[in-house]
């Protein structure tokens, strides 16, 4: 083990950020803990599945907003119940929510498979196009065919969780943890995993297909396989966000989602996993105090016009063009200053946030 | 060495005995299979108007929907096509463009016409249509510029920090279209008062709005400058040749710089008298920019990026598929299952993605 200072620093930062978290609802008011915390944890687990293509397989998919909606889509569906006092909008089959749940993840999963077997050949910027396309296509979708959902969406999808999870109603709490362990695990399911003997052909895959399929490896293989993986993190944050929201809309997986979901992992940094929840936090954050703040009202008296949005596009403007890394590369930057500029640290991706193309 | 062979002509002929199959069985169903749904119930053989034989008419007009569709595609995605074929920019923010050429062309035919929210459309003159498209273009154009100069000239070849600067351009625009035109409502730019008419199509014996044909014949029109532009003049042969190869082209001592603003610009303009022609024939709202991301998207990925007989035969591709599926579909009962008709889209770009990555007429994959 090295005992570089970044390191010792950062493993500190987070565990002190789990202890915190941990004990959120002491610390905090509800309202932080069910609104802020809770939301930044489930928008950075699906920040964490796009982060993980980018930084690890070198591609950016825009898909994972749709799929992580695809799994709230198929739970909406089976696990309301219809009729009197039930849900009237989706298929409301009232199947087991356990099952559902289920159904819901691996079904999720096979459709990224799928997807991502047709968008594995093509790389870098044709991957983005594709996987918008994917996704573009995947909102028209659910909003055209009325049987599965219509444009007002599946509601009280929470209502029906399976009994391990518990009441997510009313005990917000519990969705917090849960949120919060799920978090975790993804965190700890990606680290593991590019260690192992795929996730390091997958960085090879990442900064030369042409020679890693030389030597033999299925490149197209292996971006399916990362590709599914993404899918299934997808898809546990697309099932937290149907029950932290309780229903579910053609709006969250419309172009504006996606892209909002793209601006968190490029806030935070497409280069390393950490990165997902900083964005998460400082997008949910910017959401929430900047949106009536001084710098909208701002926008009006210098006669510019807008909302938020503008502000929240001229701040992702900022970050793409100053730094690519986002928050997690300015950080790392700092450090490479403190220590000389020789920064040699092998946690930051060398080709994890732009990939070089050849 | 002969069992090798034939398995690698299976291979070969695999994609085409799918493609070939899928096409015929559409054919067939539209041609004959088809029939006319009934009132109550229907099965898998009914339709909106029945088959092509039976109804000559709907069939006709289907079609010449689909192609009036892919001739707006056309012009669209030809400029997206050019963007990307040269700079291998993805412009994200490319409905944006399309979305402010619509509106700017809207505001500038209101103030021509002076005639508030609804102009009676007889009353407006081929020159109130055209001004508004002209200086949409224009100014579109002049956006393009000032995008492509300040955000794009100094990264270029970092193709994905490249598509994020666009994305955050796409979501300023987007919320700054809302805020100073029209209020955000959706607007319409109206045709000049001539084409508000049907007209007699001979041999085909049948009725079609003729804004619809001024549309296909725009798109023909926009198809011939950009050919002739391309391939008959020095600009466009140097633009070809940066297609190919930039860095050889620079190398040659072309101002390849220049080069790449004219396309940038040029491309822009598309975009806007797109949107002119599509805010005409329908109307342009906000959100519409998405949507035609998504079109020019899937136009390019058919025909593959940079090519201009690719763009007109995604747009083609796309256009029918679109067409045809939306009417063609069979209904029964109430939630079948014309709604479903997005697949088709979904189902044409999956073929063409399966078995030619970079697309129909790409170059490279």
């Amino acid at each position: 083990m090295t005992r570089d200072p970044k390191q010792i620093t950062e493993r500190t930062i987070g565990l002190v950020a789990v202890c915190v978290l941990l004990l959120a609802p002491a610390l905090f008011s509800d309202y932080w803990v069910d609104v802020i915390l809770t939301q930044m944890l489930i928008v950075g687990i699906a920040a964490a599945s796009l982060i993980f293509l980018a930084a690890y397989g070198g591609m950016i998919s825009l898909a994972q907003t749709a799929l992580a909606g695809t799994a709230g889509f198929i739970l909406g569906n089976l696990a309301t119940v219809g009729g009197e006092g039930g849900e009237s909008k989706g298929l409301a089959l009232g199947w087991d929510p356990t099952l559902s749940l289920v159904i819901a993840i691996v079904g999720t999963v096979l459709i990224g498979l799928f997807f991502g077997a047709i968008a594995a050949r093509s790389t870098g910027i044709y991957f983005l196009m594709i996987t918008l396309t994917f996704s573009v296509i995947g909102f028209y979708f659910v909003g055209q065919v009325t049987v599965i959902s219509g444009f007002s969406g599946i509601g009280g999808i929470n209502r029906y969780t399976p009994g391990f999870i518990g009441d997510m109603v009313n005990d917000r709490y519990r969705l917090f943890y849960i949120a919060l362990g799920v978090a975790l695990f993804v965190y700890a399911v990606i680290r593991f995993v590019v260690r192992t003997p795929f996730g390091l052909s997958l960085q090879g895959v990442r900064d030369e297909p042409v020679r890693m399929s030389s030597l033999g490896y299925a490149v197209p293989l292996h971006r399916t396989l990362a590709f599914g993986l993404a899918a299934f993190f997808a898809a546990l944050s697309g099932v937290l966000l149907v029950w932290w929201q309780g229903q579910v809309a053609p709006g969250d997986v419309g172009l504006p989602a996606t892209i909002d979901l793209l601006v968190v992992a490029v806030i935070g940094g497409l280069a390393r996993i950490e990165g997902a929840w900083v964005g998460a936090l400082a997008f949910i954050l910017i959401g929430n105090y900047i949106r009536d703040s001084w710098l909208t009202r701002l926008l009006d008296d210098l006669h510019i016009g807008g909302s938020f949005n503008t502000i929240i596009g001229l701040i992702f403007l900022l970050i793409v063009i100053v730094s690519p890394d986002g928050l997690v590369g300015l950080w790392d930057r700092l450090w490479g200053r403190i220590q000389g500029g020789g920064d040699s640290d092998a946690t930051v991706a060398p080709a994890g946030a732009v990939p070089r193309e050849v | 060495m002969s069992e090798r062979l034939t398995q690698l002509d299976v291979r070969r002929s695999l994609p085409w005995l799918v493609v070939g199959l899928l096409v015929f069985g559409a054919l067939l169903y539209i041609v004959v299979l088809a029939e006319p749904s009934p009132d109550i119930g229907g099965n898998w053989r009914s339709t909106t108007f029945g088959s092509a034989i039976d109804d000559w008419q709907s069939f006709t007009r289907t079609l010449l929907n689909g192609l009036t569709f892919a001739a707006l595609l056309f012009i669209v995605a030809s400029g997206f096509s050019l963007i990307f074929g040269l700079m291998r920019v993805v412009n994200m923010a490319y409905g944006s463009f399309y979305l402010v050429g619509g509106y700017i062309a809207y505001e500038v035919q209101q103030r021509m016409t002076g005639a508030g929210f609804t102009i009676p459309g007889i009353e407006v003159s081929t020159w109130e249509w055209v001004f508004p498209a002209i200086v949409a273009a224009g100014l579109v154009g002049l956006l393009g510029l000032v995008v492509q100069q300040l955000f794009l000239s100094w990264n270029q070849g970092q193709e994905l920090r490249q598509a994020l600067i666009t994305i955050a351009i796409s979501v300023i625009i987007a919320d700054q279209v809302i805020a100073h035109f029209n209020g955000g409502l959706a607007s319409t730019v109206t045709w000049p008062g001539w084409t508000n008419r049907l007209v007699e199509l001979p041999l085909l014996g049948v009725d079609y709005s003729l804004a619809r044909l001024v549309m296909l014949f725009l798109g023909i029109a926009v198809g011939i400058a950009l050919w002739v532009w391309l391939y008959r003049t020095r600009t466009g042969m140097v633009i070809r040749a940066g297609v190919d190869d930039l860095q050889m082209t620079s190398a040659l001592g072309v101002n390849i710089k220049r080069t790449l603003a004219i396309a940038f610009v040029v491309g822009s303009a598309l975009a806007a008298f797109g949107g002119v022609v599509g805010a005409s024939q329908g109307a342009i709202a906000p959100g519409q920019d998405g949507q035609w991301l998504l079109n020019s998207l899937v136009v390019v990925i058919i025909g593959g990026m940079g090519s201009l007989l690719g763009a007109a035969v995604g747009s083609l591709l796309y256009g029918l598929t679109f067409s045809f599926s939306a009417v063609y579909l069979p209904t029964i009962g109430d939630n079948c299952c014309t709604q479903y008709s997005i697949v088709f889209t979904f189902i044409l770009l999956a073929l063409v993605l399966a078995f030619r990555p970079q697309g129909l007429f790409g170059k490279f994959s």
